[in-house]
């Protein structure tokens, strides 16, 4: 048994990198051509200004793109996270606003309520073995109903707690760098994005949500308690989406219980845009975060090219089906 | 005498088959025990339910003379029983050190993972096995033979008093069976009990100390592996077998050839095969599993590509590259998981009868005509002998015989010149096994070309005009059916290894 091994040792970080490379060095480099090719089409386009709004603009369905990564890993998808953000920015009203509490409590209500939601859906998959397309597709309407029911379907505003916007709007970076006014609610996808990268790729929970996709049945066999770390798997994705609620709260200064559906759509589509497998045990975070800001380039550079918003959104569903049948041909290749 | 484990009076029902019956088996320290059957004789099951996977219905269960009942893997890993199972079963995405440690990954607080001492272990029970390989590999990028080299450690990591290996050498070559041997005499010597499962005679030869025999679900015979003769063994793993009379063989020498085909390869699965059938003529395929049987089959009915070859119906050359193709030349093709891939289960007799054949039920509209489909499935169920109690009942409902002859069915209706069936009675009862027999027989008389793919060597004997035997992807031979080939020629050529064939050139 003399065969040479595969692949020379590597750094862990180059190791990390190369783990499903391809599809993301397509999207990093389609994204490179869109900001490029929209550049040379408006002297508009590349302005700090415009540069800021996309990421900006990034901000909220990169944060749920990230969440919904960590699910589809597992083999699963999760359609709620649209409604499960609306939901969480209901609840932190109910805090803040009905109830009157310090900011950090509605901060800390949203996660929570995320968390719970989360595990709900992850019983649902895990332990009553309810597909989860179906189990996340119940738990969307409802928590949207649920947020029409808990506001009385009218908008909650924060008017009363002061700061509330700053989540999102202010920018703790440019307090100290004048000239780099980044947003909070982009300094917030960025560190959501790390943390998660981290978890996924250095933590037991991230190891089980490859090792699921991959194989479920034979890490059951190993003796790992699936059931609940599939479970945790979805708690940690609620929380996230809680965090999404907090951005989008604070970015619209209100809770709008009729929002939501449609994000779980827009998530899925970055995620895969950036490679991550729909069959599981494949994906990386940094993939789906260029997947969110191809999507917002492309709405934010047709838009600068006074292109028609209904044929932003044609483009985004052709980049969609292009991006996976990208995929599709170099695995098959590969096989 | 001591036992490690001792199972008696051991039970298993699964629904519509009596799984085990009353079977017992023991393990002592420091032997390899194997265990024999045919397919379907419970050895998987028996082992299921002794690493905890399977819970039994009944009988007993001690580890070192103490009862218990593992209700998990977990649980049958802690009484120090591990199992490497038959079917690989890894996490393709993951490296091989992922792999091996799942579960149990060195942690550091708040449940980050040391992945540096992860490796480190893995080298280590990759070096205790001689085997060569980054423990940073991914699965995937991993042949079958070593990724089953990485089962065997995740196995051993486990530092098992028990260790179950279900056909562990099904995909490994000469040097790295010898080098797995190696690892089992080092085990035994350290006292771990080996429980071996295999279909290959010369290495229960080889390893084994004692051999028990299983058949249909019940315990045969425990017998000394070193005085024992194989054709002993042989014989009571086939048991009824032996009495059955061998086929009368027709002569279809002057037939019209029905399929040839000719140099079919595809990688490294199927090399160079060729053969013919003829109208009349069931030609058996015997050989290993994943000697590239089913592969063979699956060119054929186009459903994968070819790298080279030609197919020839009724002497045509044809460009078969889609099962839709196929079966427009008349080739019909009964796949082995019949669940997957030729029932729709939850849809009535009648309706999956009509399924191949949906033309010919439709008006012009598009429009079904039931009372049509009826007729025919009635037609089928009194002629095939399809019991159930109307065309209108769920196809799973039906026993697994049954469910065969409904497959059966939409290929009669199809009017197919050749059908290829994929392990026929796999999974079904011996009273319906001769059923399905006789319709085979049946089939040819009436001029069909039948190709049989079977694990069973008896089975294979019993059908077979002519045996055509496959090792690793190569056609090693074809013989005559009938009462004049033994068992031992078809293992011999199944077993026919390219090594083997290279010492015989260098003979010759």
């Amino acid at each position: 048994m003399t065969t040479t091994t595969v692949d020379a040792p590597k750094s862990t970080l180059s190791r990390i990198i190369a783990a499903g490379t391809h599809q993301r060095v397509l999207a990093f480099a389609s994204l490179i051509v869109l900001l490029i090719g929209f550049s040379i089409a408006s002297p508009n386009f590349m302005q700090t200004s415009n540069m800021l709004a996309i990421l900006q603009a990034t901000s909220v369905n990169g944060v749920l793109a990230i969440a919904v990564t960590l699910v589809i890993i597992t083999g699963g998808i999760d359609l709620s996270v649209g409604t499960m953000m609306t939901f969480c920015a209901v609840i932190t009203g109910v805090v803040l606003t009905y109830a009157g509490m310090p900011l950090a409590f509605g901060v800390v209500a949203a996660v929570i309520t995320g968390a719970a939601c989360g595990a709900c859906s992850g019983t649902f998959v895990a332990k009553m073995a309810i597909p989860p397309f179906i189990a996340t597709l119940g738990m969307m309407l409802i928590l949207k109903g649920l947020s029409l029911v808990i506001s009385g379907t009218r908008p909650i505003y924060f008017n009363d707690t002061p700061g509330f916007s700053e989540i999102s709007r202010g920018s703790l970076i440019g307090d100290f760098i004048p000239s780099l006014p980044i947003p909070n609610g982009v300094l917030i996808l960025f560190i959501v994005a790390a943390v998660t990268a981290y978890i996924l790729n250095r933590t037991v929970l991230g190891r089980y949500c490859f090792a699921l996709g991959s194989n479920e049945e034979s890490v059951r066999l190993s003796g790992v308690n699936t059931d609940r770390w599939k479970i945790a798997i979805y708690a940690l994705a609620g929380s996230i989406v809680g965090i999404a609620g907090l951005l989008i709260a604070s970015r619209l200064n209100s809770a709008q219980p009729a929002l939501g559906l449609g994000y779980e759509l827009e998530a899925i589509a970055a995620v895969v845009i950036g490679g991550t497998s729909l069959s599981g045990g494949r994906g990386s975070i940094l993939g789906s975060l260029i997947g969110a800001l191809i999507m917002a380039v492309l709405t934010n550079g047709l838009r600068v090219l006074s292109v028609a918003q209904e044929w932003q959104t044609v483009v985004t569903g052709a980049i969609i089906i292009l991006a996976v049948y990208a995929d599709m041909m170099r695995r098959n290749k590969k096989s | 005498m001591s036992y490690l484990v001792e199972m008696k009076g051991i039970e298993k029902r699964f629904p519509g088959v009596h799984a085990l019956k009353n079977v017992r088996f023991d393990l002592r320290p420091g032997e390899v025990h194997a265990l024999m059957g045919e397919n379907g004789a419970g050895k998987s099951t028996l082992m299921k339910i002794m690493s905890g996977i399977y819970a039994r219905d009944g009988g007993e269960m001690f580890v070192d003379g103490n009862p218990v009942t593992p209700d998990g893997p977990r649980a049958a890993q802690d009484l120090g029983i591990g199992i490497i199972h038959q079917e690989l079963s890894l996490m393709n995405d993951l490296t091989a050190a992922q792999n091996v440690l799942i579960g149990r990954e060195p942690r550091k607080r708040l449940g980050r993972l040391d992945e540096p001492e992860l490796n480190r272990q893995t080298a280590e029970i990759f070096a205790s096995l001689n085997l060569d390989m980054d423990p940073r590999t991914l699965v995937s990028t991993q042949t079958i033979a070593r990724q089953q080299l990485i089962e065997i450690a995740k196995a051993l990591s486990y530092n098992p008093r028990v260790l179950i290996m279900d056909e562990p050498t099904a995909a490994l070559n000469d040097a790295e069976i010898t080098e797995l041997f190696k690892v089992i005499e080092k085990l035994r010597s350290e006292g771990v009990g080996i429980v071996y499962i295999s279909h290959r005679m010369d290495e229960i030869k080889r390893i084994a100390n004692r051999v028990t025999i299983l058949r249909d679900g019940a315990y045969i015979e425990t017998v000394e592996a070193a005085d024992t003769p194989l054709s002993k063994i042989i014989q009571l793993m086939v048991g009824r077998e032996v009495t059955q009379k061998a086929p009368t063989i027709p002569d279809t020498s002057q037939s019209p050839v029905a399929l040839e085909v000719r140099n079919l390869s595809r990688g490294k699965e199927v090399r160079g095969v060729s053969f013919d059938v003829r109208k009349g003529e069931i030609l058996g395929f015997a050989g290993l599993m994943g000697a590239g049987r089913t592969e063979v089959a699956r060119i054929i009915f186009g459903a994968d590509p070819r790298d080279e070859g030609e197919i020839l119906v009724a002497g045509q050359p044809i460009d078969i590259r889609t099962p839709h193709a196929a079966v427009e030349a008349g080739i019909g093709y009964l796949s082995e998981d019949r669940k997957h891939f030729g029932l729709a289960v939850d849809m009535t007799v009648r309706a999956n009868v009509a399924m191949a054949h949906m033309e010919e039920f439709t008006n012009r509209a598009g429009v079904l005509n039931e009372a049509a489909m009826k007729e025919t499935a009635i037609g089928y169920i009194s002629q095939l002998g399809i019991r159930t109690p109307s065309d209108m009942q769920a196809v799973r409902l039906l026993s697994g015989g049954n469910q065969q002859k409904v497959v059966i069915a939409k290929w009669l209706l199809r009017d197919c010149d050749v059908l290829i069936f994929d392990e026929p009675t796999r999974g079904i009862d011996i009273g319906a096994k001769s059923e399905i027999y006789a319709l085979l027989e049946d089939l040819a008389a009436q001029g069909r070309a039948i190709i049989v793919i079977s694990s069973e060597l008896p089975e294979v004997m019993r059908l077979s005009h002519r045996i055509a035997v496959m090792c690793e992807g190569r056609l090693t031979g074809i013989l005559p059916g009938g009462e004049d080939t033994t068992q031992e020629q078809i293992m011999e050529l199944a077993t026919q290894r390219d090594s083997a064939l290279r010492v015989a050139e260098d003979v010759l």
